[in-house]
């Protein structure tokens, strides 16, 4: 076991800053990346349904 | 506009977005469970089994995302290019669309190994950045990386985004190996590759372990997103078609 305690892994053996800027700015990006992901899905979603919803009011063709 | 279906070959159907759409969304969950799987482990590994190191304490514990990160950066830039390449002379359009798709976490990818490289050399070499070869080298990777999606987004029909974008990746190949090796063809503060490990042959099998579930976990983590961000791109590009209109309902 490399630490006593919760304050010495937390200190990273006087490393703390670089450790923990390097590790939570990483973790922050990735679930950053997964919340634009969120909401690009559900515009594109949108996108889908009001193209459809606009193409069946104006036209009773089928869409190309 | 359609593009026919080849007939007979099984191979290609799975090369037509639609039928690729829904073998995504069942892909998915599993390589976000591997992804998180493998970073737990990897995490463990990385903090709690491999010691602290006798000449870099525990700054050196950077190395699991760093090393990770920059695999995927190299990694994931040359798979986007194979992709693109590949759209752009067989003309599947899923290809193409799998090569945007792949951008922007390669992107991300290449930031992160940039910032956490940043972080470790802070305490190791006493500065945040230097113009050597390997940290040059990798900046660039990220402004073809931001030039391939600014090209496309600059240019308003779909194919011929694809085919301006694969020209500009195919270029940028000749930037990885330029990384790669740059640490043994130029003089540079960056270290080379496994230095490190040889000095403690007990160190190296954990420290190794710990990089490799760390790469795997970043691996399986990209091939998520990158599939998730590939059903958006589909589902934008074919908004027309009828399936999509079926599969938005199905999801609401």
């Amino acid at each position: 076991m490399n630490w006593g305690s919760w304050k010495d892994f937390l200190a990273m053996g006087g490393y703390a800053l670089y450790v923990w800027g390097a590790y939570l700015v990483s973790l922050g990006a990735l679930c950053a990346e997964i919340v634009v992901l969120r909401k690009r899905r559900r515009d594109a979603l949108g996108t889908v349904t009001r193209y459809h919803a606009r193409n069946a009011e104006h036209s009773h063709e089928t869409a190309p | 506009m359609h593009t026919r279906e080849p007939e007979g070959i099984r191979w290609f159907k799975y090369s037509s977005p639609q039928t690729f759409y829904p073998l995504a969304g069942k892909l998915i969950p599993w390589f976000a469970a591997l992804a998180a799987l493998l970073c737990a482990a990897g995490l463990y590994i990385g903090f709690l089994v491999a010691p602290t190191d006798a000449q870099q304490g525990d700054a050196y514990r950077i190395i699991f995302i760093h090393v990770a990160a920059a695999w995927m950066s190299m990694f994931l830039y040359v798979v986007m290019a194979f992709w693109a390449g590949v759209g752009l002379i067989m003309n599947t359009r899923l290809s193409s669309m799998l090569a945007s798709s792949i951008a922007p976490t390669g992107a991300l990818f290449t930031f992160l190994a940039l910032w956490t490289g940043s972080f470790w050399g802070k305490p190791t070499w006493g500065t945040w950045w230097v113009w050597d070869a390997r940290l040059t080298s990798e900046l660039i990777l990220l402004f073809l990386y931001f030039g391939f999606m600014a090209l496309q987004a600059a240019i308003d029909d779909a194919r011929r985004a694809d085919r301006a974008g694969a020209i500009l990746a195919l270029v940028g190949v000749i930037n990885v190996p330029i990384i790669y090796y740059s640490v043994q063809w130029w003089n540079t503060l960056h270290q080379g590759a496994s230095v490190s490990l040889r000095s403690s042959p007990t160190m190296a099998a954990t420290m190794l372990a710990g990089m490799l579930v760390m790469a795997l976990a970043f691996w399986m983590y990209a091939i998520a997103v990158v599939l998730v961000r590939l059903r958006c791109v589909i589902l934008e590009r074919e908004r027309h078609a009828e399936w999509a209109a079926e599969e938005a309902k199905g999801t609401k």
